[in-house]
């Protein structure tokens, strides 16, 4: 059964006395463990798509399934709670709190649990292990390279043990060595931790490490979808 | 909570110049809400008090006839009467101002067990007709020793000779009975040899304190003592010493009302100033509060973490200004204590500082808060 299950979703903005419409009719399903690469060009939409997976976003008409909860049906409250339990975000500027060490930002959608100081901080530090940054815990984001940055963006994402990343050009602010590392990273998750993965991404060497690539152009999906990756 | 305290100190420099705005606001509020604490509030209700004051019904400035002592003592109830009156009276420099009071020395000390003078001095005391005792820590401040003589310029009475250079024999000092307690800084005169030499109302007193044998019917005594004169050309009023002091006090104007006034213009700048140090904070980490709520942070959730920063950065700059209050209140209590007793700290003071800690917290965090709650997260994610 898929785990993100799209059908017929729009996405319409109002821009000025005009409507934008971004998304016009996606059909997509994404199995669990899956590692999908959404690709297309700027303003393509891939990002709205990837939002609208995520649950931050909300399609103006469709159904999306994700986890088998229908996301239009949920209220605010009922989306966070959702987004906590089942979605890892991965930004492309890492979006870390400057403010709280590597530790504490991985802790945060922990401080959502019922789990106390010390689990969260061993749950938090198993996490960063796995990332390889076990030793970077007390780092502030400031004092960590971009490459580090986004392991720690990654092991907050999987730090709650959410079934399904969302990586929005992950790798899309670091050079091509550092990018690899990361991508390895995801492959990792997606092979040996079961993590479904949904990347966007403008990069076909970046796609190239998904098991999928489905591209989109002007809010569309195109016909060659469903590639096998290389 | 660790994670409000770490968005607290995000920008060190501001916060710290905030926290010092509410230091001082806190600070303040502490000291004044100390000084003007025994001016606050309306009347008290005499019942229960041992102790009653009696003054003219109109004015406690205007003088009684000495004449009512013995009527009021015949009032069922009334166990003691004696009476004082306000002298005025400078010694060298207005600037040492202490009040100063005829009466009867023993009358007075019996009227008062919890002040203590030694009893040979109390004798010297009644039997020198120009004899004054002090509070005893006076000695100390203006460089006095018993059997010094005294001189008090009058600014109210003057002698009959038309001189207004009265002089004093000092014969002994008071304190109070419990170390712990400070008595009233004064200088007690001799009401007989006041109110011979002075050159006019003779035979007048400022008021009378009667004590009562049983507190519970202090309401019917003091009743009865007002009924006693109500309709001869002296009525009187009869209250609490508490009422009093008050009274007395509220000759120099409506303190209260004015420590109110005061702590209201500088709580509103404190607001302002609060609001926009949270706003700017807010306006910073519109991104971040995204990702808070992209990791699973509901809106309620967000909006409490924003008004929590709000509140503790209140709380602590309120904490900080009371210890500081508390800590300088000692000092201020000397210089206060001549004419109006001691001021000190009290759990009232505490806990109404931190409940308006609070409220200003709610209050200055509540727009920030309210735009949290509302922040959708891919617009707010954008502008990262």
């Amino acid at each position: 059964m898929a785990i993100v299950d799209l059908s017929e979703v729009r996405k319409s903005y109002v821009k000025g006395r005009e409507e934008v419409e971004v998304l016009t009719g996606i059909d997509l399903a994404v199995e669990e463990a899956d590692f999908l690469a959404l690709m297309g060009p700027s303003g393509s939409g891939k990002t709205t798509l990837l939002n609208i997976i995520g649950g931050i976003d909300s399609a103006t008409s469709g159904s999306v399934q994700v986890s088998g909860q229908d996301l239009a049906a949920m209220s605010r409250r009922q989306l966070a709670k959702w987004r906590s339990e089942n979605i890892g975000f991965v930004f492309q500027f890492y979006n870390l709190l400057p403010v709280l060490s590597a530790r504490r930002n991985v802790e945060l959608p922990l401080l959502l649990t019922k789990l106390s100081g010390k689990q969260r901080r061993s749950n938090a530090d198993t996490a960063l292990e796995i990332v390889g940054l076990e030793d970077r815990a007390r780092h502030k984001p400031g004092e960590l390279s971009g490459g580090q940055q986004q392991r720690v963006a990654i092991a907050r994402a999987i730090v709650a043990d959410a079934p399904i990343l969302v990586c929005d050009e992950p790798t899309g602010d670091l050079d091509r060595d550092t990018a690899d590392e990361i991508l390895e990273l995801l492959e990792i998750l997606n092979r040996d931790h079961g993590k479904t993965i949904v990347m966007v991404t403008h990069d076909p060497k970046a796609a190239s490490h998904a098991r999928h690539v489905v591209h989109l152009d002007k809010g569309q999906l195109s016909t060659e979808t469903d590639e096998e990756a290389a | 909570m660790g994670l409000m305290w770490a968005n607290l100190f995000r920008r060190k420099t501001r916060t710290f110049l905030t926290l010092f705005s509410l230091l001082v606001a806190f600070l303040l509020f502490v000291l004044l809400r100390a000084v003007a604490a025994p001016f606050a509030g309306g009347g008290v209700s005499v019942d229960g008090a041992d102790r009653l004051v009696v003054t003219s019904k109109y004015s406690i400035i205007d003088l009684l006839p000495l004449s009512q002592l013995a009527e009021i003592q015949r009032v069922p109830g009334v166990e003691a009467v004696t009476h004082q009156t306000w002298f005025g009276g400078n010694y060298q420099d207005p600037a040492n101002f202490f009040p100063k009071y005829p009466v009867e020395p023993r009358a007075y000390f019996d009227m008062y067990p919890e002040f203590a003078i030694d009893p040979a001095q109390l004798d010297a005391f009644e039997s020198t007709r120009t004899g004054i005792v002090v509070e005893e820590g006076m000695l100390a401040r203006f460089g006095w020793s018993i059997g010094d003589r005294i001189p008090i310029e009058g600014d109210i009475w003057a002698l009959k000779d038309g001189s207004r250079l009265w002089q004093f024999d000092l014969v002994g000092t008071y304190r109070h009975r419990d170390p712990g307690e400070g008595a009233p800084v004064a200088l007690l005169m001799h009401y007989d040899y006041f109110d011979e030499a002075r050159s006019f109302e003779e035979g007048a007193v400022g008021w009378y304190t009667v004590r009562v044998s049983d507190p519970e019917q202090a309401p019917a005594i003091s009743g009865a003592i007002d009924a006693l004169f109500e309709n001869s050309p002296s009525p009187t009023k009869t209250s609490t010493e508490a009422e009093f002091a008050r009274s007395f006090a509220a000759q120099i104007g409506d303190i209260a009302l004015m420590a109110t006034g005061i702590l209201s213009a500088v709580f509103f700048t404190i607001l302002l100033l609060t609001a926009n140090t949270m706003s700017q904070s807010l306006r910073e980490r519109i991104p971040e509060l995204a990702v808070l709520k992209t990791v699973g942070f509901s809106d309620a959730r967000t909006s409490l973490l924003v008004v929590g920063e709000s509140v503790l950065l209140c709380v602590l700059g309120a904490l900080l200004g009371v210890g500081l209050g508390a800590l300088l209140l000692p000092v201020a209590s000397v210089a206060t204590q001549q004419f109006m007793g001691p001021v000190s700290m009290s759990l009232d003071i505490l806990l109404q500082s931190v409940a308006f800690a609070v409220a200003l917290g709610l209050v200055v965090g509540a727009l920030p808060a309210l735009t949290a709650q509302r922040l959708r997260i891919v617009e707010a994610l954008r502008r990262g």
